[in-house]
Parts: C-alpha cells; structure tokens; sequence
C-alpha cells in the first residue's frame, strides 16, 4: 500500500550548517508531487531526508518530524535500513552496479541484503519490475549482459526497475531525467505517471515544464541568498503554482524573472 | 554591425607563402634523423679535430649539439614555440631513455650470467638442491607474510574508507605514512629482538614471514585505500537506498567493485617484499639443505642465497655463478607475480559489454 507522508517543522544540517529551515508538507498517498526551485536551495537535500539518505553524508542531522502513515521516520528505535527498504529512491545520475548484469541489477536489492528467493520467484520479479520500467522489451534478451553497458536512458530505467523491485511504498527521484535526451525524458515521464497508480512519487526537477506535466501538486523551494538556510516557500497544486500562484516568489521564478 | 578583425598571423622567420593563416611551416619528418647526423659528425669531427680520447664525450657532444641543432633549425622555420616544443620533448625522451638503460643493462646481464646457472642447476643436484631450497623458503616466507599482511591491510583500509573519522582514523593513516618509512632491517630487529631474543628462539622462518608482513602491511594499506575511494559515492549510496545495510554493501557492493585493484595492490605489496634481505640475515638464517619447514630450524631463500653464494656469509671466497641462478629465479618469480597479478585484476574488472 501507499503511504502518505507528513513532514512537521523539519530542520535539515550539514553539521552546523542549516540548509533547509523549518519545511512543512503533507503528500497524500498515490499522487506525484515536484519539488522545483534554484539549485542549492536543499530541495534534494530535504528529499533525501525523506528515507533517512541525508545522514548517509558526514554531518547530515536533522531535527523535526517525517511522518510515514503516522510513524516517526526519525523516531528511537527506528532503523534506516528498514525505511529505506520502504521508501525507494532513484538519482540523478544513473547508477547500476558496475560488477552486475542486467538481471542482478534489478534483484540487486534482494541479492545485496541477503534475502534468499527461489529462481522462479526472481525470475518473475525481473519480468515485472523491467516491463514496470518499460524496459523489459529492450532488455529481455541480454538479461546477463552488463548493466554498465545499456545506454544513459536504459540505464535510469534500469535504476528504476532495481528501486520498485523490492516493492517499495513510496518512490523518490532526484532529478531522475537531468542527464537524458527529451526521448528518453518522455520514456521515464510516461513511467511516472504509470508507476503514480502504485506508489507515492516525490521527484525534484529543475525542469518546470516538466514538474507541470507529471505532478499533481509542486512544492517551491527558495532561499534569501547564499549562506542562508532554504525555505519552502509555497505548497500547492501543480496547476495553481503554474497559473496562480500565492507567492510573489514563485511567480518570478515560474516565469523566467528569478533574480 | 561590427566584424571582428582576426589579428594579422604572425609571420614565420621562413619568409615563403603558406596557404592559409592556419597552416604553420613545419620542418620535413627526417629533419631529426638529419640534425642527429650533423650533430654526431660535428662531434666525431670534435673528437679527432680537437684530439678528445674519450667516446663518452662524444656521445654527450653529440647529444648536447642534436638539441642546439635542431632547436636552432627550429626556430629559424618554425618559430618560437615549436622550437620550445622540440625542445622540451627532446629533453623528455632522454630521460626517458636515461631511466630504461640501466634497467635494461641489469636484465640483459642477469640473463646472460643466470640462465647458464640455472641450465647447469637443472643437471647438477647440489646447485638444484640450493635453489630449490632458496624458492621454498622464499615461497613459503612470502606466502605466509601475504597471508597475513593483505587481510589485515584490507581491512585497515575499509576501516578508514569506511568507517574512520576523527582523531583516531587520522592516527591511524599518520602511523600506517610512518611504518610505510620504517627500514626493513629495522622490521627486522623488531621481531629479532621480541621473537628470537624474547623467547629464546633459533632463527627460524616463519620469523622472516613476521618482519616481511610488518613491511608490506603499509603498502597494502594505502593502496587499498586509494582502490576503495575510487569507488563512486553514488553506488553506495544506490545501495543504502534499496535498504541494504552498511556491511552488506561493503562486502557486495564495494570489495567487488574495487576487486581488480585490491588485487593488484596485494599482488604489487608481495613483489616488493619477496627480494627483501635485510631482516632475513637476522632472523631465518640459511641453510644448504632443503628445510620445508618454516618453524623450525634455519631455512633459505633465493635472496639470502645471492648472499651465500658469493662468500659474504661464511667469509669463503664464493663463486657467482650460483648467485646470478638465484637472482634470475627471483626475478621471474616476482615477474610471474607481476603477470598474475595484472590476469586476475583483468579478470576481476567490471564489464560493460
């Protein structure tokens, strides 16, 4: 089942660094939301804080509330291996595990973590998480050829398939088509509005067309200026923050008159 | 509308018409071969014109007139800074050549010295005994210091990849920098002084394995470490992001990845050792018959033999024939090592088709 999720007054540092102040979201579960603003202003930061990526980096803290169906992402006891196994996440730069086929790239989450399944079950795993990425047609008869060796739009597709392979409830993606030509772009976008039906889907974009076409609601990320903390400035639906939005802010950066 | 004015090109000293602004006169392609001629004729003509006995000198006449010649050639055709760029690689090349000579002089002689000792050790038993007894020794020392020494370096360095932060991890590296330095007949009274000293001990091998795993420990660590930081953030990070634990993605994720250079570094740490002398004399001594045992009694091994068979040990006037046998074994032992070692990194590496 999808999951909706509740960010309450959440703080996100680099050790003393505040990098995103005080950001408050609630995502409904089954929709896609885009987080759009200027680059550094934590919009990927905050996301990754969203299945407890950000403490990977040296430093990263956070402190606030994420909720997930009520639960305290960052409440004692809860372990980050087991909310990332929950909420899924593509990046931006595509990145299939260069020592693996196609194949074990996609069950690369059950094979790495140790979880034993017979052959026919990852078999069928495969199937459906390649045909959920739309890549399956492409891909089904080199399944044991290198993933390294698929084109960048395959290979994104392929990240892809990994991520929903271990079923997971919600799908975050870092800018997953800033590195892909506009057919392949169209290819993951087709896929989001696919996958929308399964799963929660956050995506940061720098695209906004983009984040218009594929998102139910957008979230505008800004900051005051370097140095300064990002802030979340408004929070709505997609079609207002693209035909009226509420924040003076948003308007200028929507249309092209940012800075 | 402005239009750019294209500065006017710089006219070559050669004073001839060259088709475009583009194309710059160039010197013919044998113009090397002839400035290298006129420079040996001017200093052979040097030689006898000016009554030098040495052809050493000539040589480097010759060498120092090629550079004057063609820089000069050069520059009155091409100009300044093709003249700087024959220059400048001239000078390179030398040293290139500079370097591969004495490299080149020691394989050819030990070739010419050893292989007659190592066709005579395969009649002659006693000199066959030797080496025999020299590569098992060698093999076994090395082997067990490897045995200890990669796994305890490749741990240290995902240590410090991985997990080491703050004052600790920075001791570590600082100490791991400062045994990196640590002399090997240092290495070797260490153990000297612990092992044989301590408990009383007659030099046995497996002291020698001691003293060579202290040495390539080091090397190990810092290679390794620079193989695992090689390793892109980004598949970490795909893996944390699937729900993988820490351990489980250094072990799947990781080693594999770096696989090819960890062995590599292994590899490369074992050949560094393996002619290693100084803490053997100290702590396996040698023997003339085949020890197979390594923890017990005095074993050889082919750099202690080089040793032996040129007298230095017992005083004796020695003979260099057994010497050189054992040298060249050495060498194609740590040449064979060198060929596995770049194999099996081959093997290992990541495919992309």
């Amino acid at each position: 089942m999808a999951k909706r999720i509740d960010v309450e007054s959440l703080n996100v540092y680099y050790s003393d660094f505040l990098a995103v102040q005080d950001a408050s979201i609630k995502i409904a579960p089954l929709t896609v939301t885009a987080f759009i603003g200027p680059s550094g202003c934590g919009k990927s930061t905050f996301l990754r804080t969203l299945n407890r990526m950000h403490e990977v980096i040296p430093g990263g803290r956070v402190d606030g509330k994420v909720m997930l169906d009520g639960e305290d992402l960052y409440g004692p006891g809860v372990d980050p291996v087991n909310v990332r196994r929950t909420v899924g996440m593509v990046f931006q730069k595509a990145n299939p595990f260069p020592t693996m086929s196609i194949y074990d790239n996609v069950i690369a989450g059950y094979k790495i973590a140790g979880t034993r399944k017979g052959r026919n079950e990852l078999d069928d795993i495969v199937e459906r998480s390649l045909r959920g990425a739309n890549l399956w047609e492409e891909v089904k008869h080199r399944l044991n050829r290198p993933g390294a060796g698929l084109s960048g739009g395959q290979q994104q597709r392929l990240c892809i398939a990994r991520a929903i392979a271990v079923e997971p409830q919600v799908l975050l993606m870092d800018e997953p088509c800033s590195a892909l030509d506009p057919i392949s772009t169209l290819a993951i976008e087709d896929l989001i509005s696919e996958l929308k039906t399964r799963y929660t889907i956050v995506i940061v974009t720098h695209n906004m067309q983009q984040a218009a076409r594929v998102s139910d609601r957008t979230a505008f990320f800004n900051l005051a200026g370097v140095g300064q903390p990002g802030r979340l400035v408004e929070y709505d639906e997609t079609t207002k923050i693209f035909s009226n939005p509420s924040e003076k802010a948003t308007e200028d950066y929507i249309s092209g008159r940012f800075g | 509308m402005s239009t750019l004015t294209s500065p006017a090109p710089t006219t070559p000293p050669a004073g001839r018409a060259l088709p475009s602004a583009l194309v710059g006169a160039r010197l013919p392609k044998w113009a090397p071969y002839v400035a290298a001629l006129i420079a040996l004729a001017l200093a052979v003509g040097a030689k006898y014109g000016l009554g030098w006995t040495g052809w050493y000198t000539a040589f480097f006449t010759a060498a120092a007139l090629y550079i004057v010649v063609l820089s000069a050639w050069s520059y009155s055709v091409e100009g300044r800074r093709r003249a700087k760029d024959r220059v400048a690689s001239t000078l390179i090349h030398a040293c290139f050549v500079a370097a591969m000579v004495p490299l080149l002089l020691i394989l050819v002689y030990m070739l010419q010295r050893g292989l007659p000792a190592l066709t005579t050790g395969l009649s002659d038993p006693d000199l066959r005994g030797l080496l025999v007894g020299g590569l098992i020794g060698t093999l076994e020392q090395v082997g067990m210091a490897a045995i200890i020494a990669i796994p305890l370096g490749i741990f240290t360095s995902i240590y410090l990849v991985e997990y080491g932060k703050g004052r600790f991890a920075r001791a570590v590296t600082f100490f791991v920098d400062v045994m990196t330095g640590v002399p090997s007949i240092v290495a070797g009274l260490f153990v000297y002084t612990f092992l044989l000293l301590g408990f009383g001990a007659r030099p046995f091998g497996f002291a020698g394995s001691i003293a060579l795993a202290i040495l390539m420990l080091p090397v190990v660590v810092r290679s390794s470490e620079e193989m695992l930081r090689l390793v892109p953030r980004d598949l970490r990070d795909a893996s944390y992001a699937l729900g993988v634990p820490k351990w489980r993605t250094i072990i799947m994720i990781v080693l594999p990845t770096a696989m090819s250079g960890l062995i590599t570094s292994g590899l490369l740490a074992v050949a560094r050792v393996a002619g290693e002398t100084a803490p053997l004399i100290l702590l396996t001594g040698y023997s003339s018959f085949l020890n197979a045992n390594p923890f017990s009694g005095d074993q050889a091994t082919l750099p202690m033999m080089v040793w032996d068979q040129l007298g230095k040990r017992t005083g004796n006037p020695g003979t260099d024939a057994g010497a050189w046998g054992a040298a060249l074994l050495l060498v194609l032992l740590v040449l064979l090592l060198n060929v596995i070692a770049r194999l099996l990194a081959r093997l290992a590496q990541p495919k992309t088709k």
